[in-house]
């Protein structure tokens, strides 16, 4: 059984409650950063746990705490990210439903390593249940002294809010979270200035996600060091996965960085496989967003060595051959998918979730939905195909917020990957659209 | 007491340098090369959004992108991504490459394109046609073709109050309209709804700006999307004589455009620069209710760009010069016309090729129906 870091304990019934939650070693770790450690030194372990961010970008966590601005007189925040509405992944939700002290923790040894008296949980406004289950969990805290006014008698407070988001997936882009957290429409900001220089209220603020908030407890009770010592070279510790799709059992699975993608995708101890009778055709390996793999590129990377379920591993062969660990979301297509309707899919989802601020995505976007609807339901012509690729090159870095290269990439990829099914849908558009009608070639098996 | 002088930053844009105060923009350094010399006019990039007078707007329609080559003497690293110049700062030895960068102009067709994929084309119908920015826009940076055949997204008119009309369907959802609301008025009441490209300027459901100042919003509008109701199908705008006027006026400066047909007044609007953004804000009594001649004490005709179709060679002793870039335009564009043809007199040549003609159009409206 591999090392489990956030899940351990999971299962434990009543995790849910403080009192259990403290049995199994809970709350040490603020204990050990109040009584024991400064800020700086907090920072210092996240440093070394080499830790990256869990939200998709995957920037190391302890370095953009680094660069928090830390100008006299003004608050700093941190902000969690519990947004979590990629298609695709839903590890967050998990987690916190399951066990919200491991967050309420975390936010508590986070906070004091920035020096933010004020932090705030921002989750998916669908998510209400997952609300009140937080909000017990911080009156909890609050009521053994662990959060509030003079946290363990040593003169720090800290308060945690926990705010509804309005239901936007945009929303979970950081600098729209933050005007939404203001009360404002949430369009993303231009950047710079960024969020750590001008962030929540026009003061420095962090924001991370649920995940990367999650390990800090370990990290603090264990050290930065033996989190590195987990997982494989720039990819350390573990990472939640939400495994979805034409897999015989979907769910979330925490591994350790590292593992192979042939493991994680067929052992049983993870997904156990692709359904019975059937044989992988493609994998969105990180959430909607990340460019989409064919079967041949999945296990193996272009040249031939075994992808593994890492950040760099997963990127080898950049776009051309490559994809990204983005958020987790691993989703297992089998020889029954229909890459047309998928990506027509995604993009219906890009078009719908849009700011609308900038020209190209909010154009761009609904402009390739309907294009590809237009194939998928029989009404293509062949020149749609490179029109495809020339508006999501269009949008691809032209725009405020990565929401535009997250609907660029998956149309792109497919085509990439793909084509010669977008153009079987062209020339036998009568086949192509009848309900369930997918394409299979040689190719696949 | 002596006086300051801030240490000033030289940038080279489009291999032109240029010494510009800390903060300044690569847009308003751009401008400032053009303000020095009419003949580089067109080394400006275009903003559709960006509007100096408002604090905050620009960012957003992307129609401003450049390359930075060089990002500063210290860091001489290219920026990975295209920037937009109206609101990213200078640096001390930067190097920017607008009309110089293939690249650049590349994209900036794809803004076009972007742009007017939803936009209803109705400008033969449009109040703003002729002063529109997109038209401007249109014409200098896209392409005359279009490869979207997919449906338009339409919205209703409405009316905002008794003397604006708005049709979101042109609306190019600059922002402007909301920066100026947000600063004649803080109670949000004029604002965006929705997302995407389904999202809505909106005056919460549909109230009237009930301010003295809300005229404006026409003006700051780059497009026919917030228009003058009094002013309403009057005339073309380049059939109007603009005229430079003021009046005294409790609410504001007074000082105003007065637009003639013949000898009446058809409308009022605020003074702009050479950059299209409104100098002052002017008052809705100005712009709505003093449409007389007497109202106003007449200054002369308003300078009107050479290039701006409401000269229509009316104004020869204030033209601005012609941009350079309108003459290279013109000439790297039009080809002589290839009229070796032959002459057909034959009648039923004639019909075989009107009834193929028709044919394909009727095959088109049918693949488009089918659609
Ligand atoms: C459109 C969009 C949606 C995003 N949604 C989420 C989200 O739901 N949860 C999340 O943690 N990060 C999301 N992100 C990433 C955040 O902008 C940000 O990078 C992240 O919260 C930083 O935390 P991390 O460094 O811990 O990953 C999103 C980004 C974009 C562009
Ligand atoms: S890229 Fe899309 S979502 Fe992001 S700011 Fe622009 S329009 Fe909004
Ligand atoms: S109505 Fe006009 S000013 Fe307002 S956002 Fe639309 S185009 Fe811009
Ligand atoms: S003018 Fe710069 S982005 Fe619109």
């Amino acid at each position: 059984m591999a090392r489990k870091i956030l899940t351990e304990h999971i299962n434990v019934p009543g995790i849910e409650t403080f009192d259990v939650y403290r049995k199994h070693g809970g709350y040490t770790a603020v204990e050990k950063v109040i009584k024991t450690m400064t800020p700086e030194e907090v920072v210092e372990e996240a440093k070394k746990s080499g830790v990256r961010g869990r939200g998709g970008a995957g920037f190391p966590m302890g370095m953009k705490w680094g660069f928090l601005a830390k100008p006299e007189g003004v608050p700093r925040y941190l902000v969690c990210n519990a947004d979590e509405s990629e298609p695709g992944t839903f590890k967050d939700h998990h987690l916190m439903k399951s066990i919200p002290h491991l967050l309420i923790e975390g936010m508590i040894v986070s906070s004091f390593a920035l020096g933010a008296n004020k932090s705030f949980i921002y989750v998916r406004g669908e998510l209400m249940y997952v609300i009140r289950i937080l909000e017990k969990a911080i009156e909890e805290a609050k009521a053994k002294g662990f959060l509030g006014k003079n946290i363990l008698g040593s003169g720090y407070d800290l308060e945690l809010v926990v705010q509804p988001g309005g239901g936007a997936y945009i929303c979970g882009e950081e600098t729209a979270l933050l005007e939404s957290l203001e009360g404002k429409r949430g369009n993303p900001r231009n950047k710079p200035p960024f969020p750590a220089v001008k962030g929540l209220y026009q003061s420095p603020t962090v924001v991370n996600n649920v995940e990367s908030i999650s390990n800090m407890p370990w990290i603090i009770n264990n050290g930065g060091d033996a989190y590195a010592a987990i997982g494989i070279g720039r990819s350390t510790g573990t990472k939640l996965i939400s495994a979805s799709g034409h897999i015989r059992k979907p769910g979330v699975y925490e591994i350790e960085l590292g593992v192979s993608v042939d493991e994680f995708l067929n052992s049983d101890e993870y997904c156990g496989g692709i359904r019975d009778g059937h044989y992988l055709k493609a994998l969105v390996a990180g959430g909607s967003s990340v460019p989409i793999l064919p079967a041949h590129l999945i296990t193996k990377t272009a040249n031939g060595e075994d992808r593994l379920m890492s950040y760099e591993s997963l990127s080898d062969g950049s776009f051309a051959t490559g994809t990204m660990l983005g958020s987790g979301g691993f989703i297992v297509f089998d020889e029954t998918a229909c890459i047309v309707r998928n990506t027509w899919n995604f993009s219906r989802f890009y078009h719908h979730e849009s700011c609308g601020q900038c020209s190209p995505c909010r154009e761009g976007t609904g402009w390739m939905e309907k294009v590809l609807h237009r194939i998928e339901h029989g009404h293509g012509n062949m020149h749609d195909i490179d029109l495809l690729v020339d508006i999501s090159k269009k949008i691809e870095g032209n725009t405020i917020c990565p929401l535009g290269d997250a609907a660029a990439w998956p149309v792109a990829s497919a085509i990439r990957h793909f084509r010669d099914e977008f153009v079987w849908h062209i020339t036998h558009p009568h086949e192509a659209s009848q309900p369930g009608a997918v394409y299979r070639d040689a190719v696949l098996a | 007491m002596e006086e300051v002088k801030p240490q000033l930053i030289k940038i080279t844009f489009d291999g032109i340098e240029v010494e510009v105060a800390p903060g300044t923009t690569i847009m308003q350094a751009a401008r400032k090369i053009a303000e020095a010399d009419e003949s580089q006019a067109g080394l400006v990039p275009p903003a559709m959004c960006y509007y100096k007078p408002l604090p905050s707007s620009g960012g957003k329609c992307r129609a401003c992108l450049v390359r930075v080559a060089q990002g500063s003497a210290k860091d001489p690293r290219p920026m990975p991504k295209l920037v937009p110049s109206c609101i990213t700062q200078v640096q001390e030895g930067m190097v920017v490459e607008n009309t110089t960068n293939d690249a650049v102009l590349e994209t900036r067709k794809s803004i076009v394109e972007f742009l007017l994929i939803n936009h209803p084309l109705d400008c033969p119908i449009c109040d703003q046609a002729g002063e529109c920015h997109l038209q401007d826009f249109a014409f200098e940076h896209g392409s005359a073709k279009t490869r979207y055949e997919e449906e338009r997204r339409t919205f209703d008119k409405i009316d905002i109050g008794p003397n604006i009309q708005l049709h979101m369907t042109r609306c190019i959802l600059c922002y402007r309209c909301v920066y100026t609301a947000d600063q004649i008025t803080n109670k949000r009441e004029h604002g965006v709804m929705g997302r995407g490209d389904a999202a809505e300027i909106s005056t919460y459901i549909s109230n009237a700006i009930d301010n003295e100042f809300s005229g404006n919003v026409i003006d700051v509008c780059p497009v026919g999307a917030l228009t003058d109701k009094t002013f309403r199908f009057k005339n073309r705008v380049w059939f109007s004589k603009p005229e430079d006027a003021h009046c005294e006026c409790d609410k504001c400066s007074g000082k105003a455009i007065v637009w003639y047909r013949g000898d009446e007044v058809i409308r009022v609007t605020a003074r702009k620069n050479v950059w299209g953004e409104v100098n002052e804000f002017i008052c809705n009594t100005c712009r709505f209710d003093r449409k007389k001649t007497s109202d106003w004490v007449l200054e002369g005709p308003t300078k009107v760009k050479r290039s701006s179709v409401i000269s229509a060679n009316k104004y020869r002793a204030n033209l601005v010069p012609k941009p350079d870039f309108a003459m290279k335009l013109a000439a790297t564009q039009f080809k002589p016309i290839d009229d070796s043809r032959p002459y057909v007199t034959d009648t039923e040549t004639i019909r075989e090729q009107s009834i193929e003609n028709n044919d394909k159009a009727n095959h088109r409206s049918l693949l488009s129906q089918n659609n």
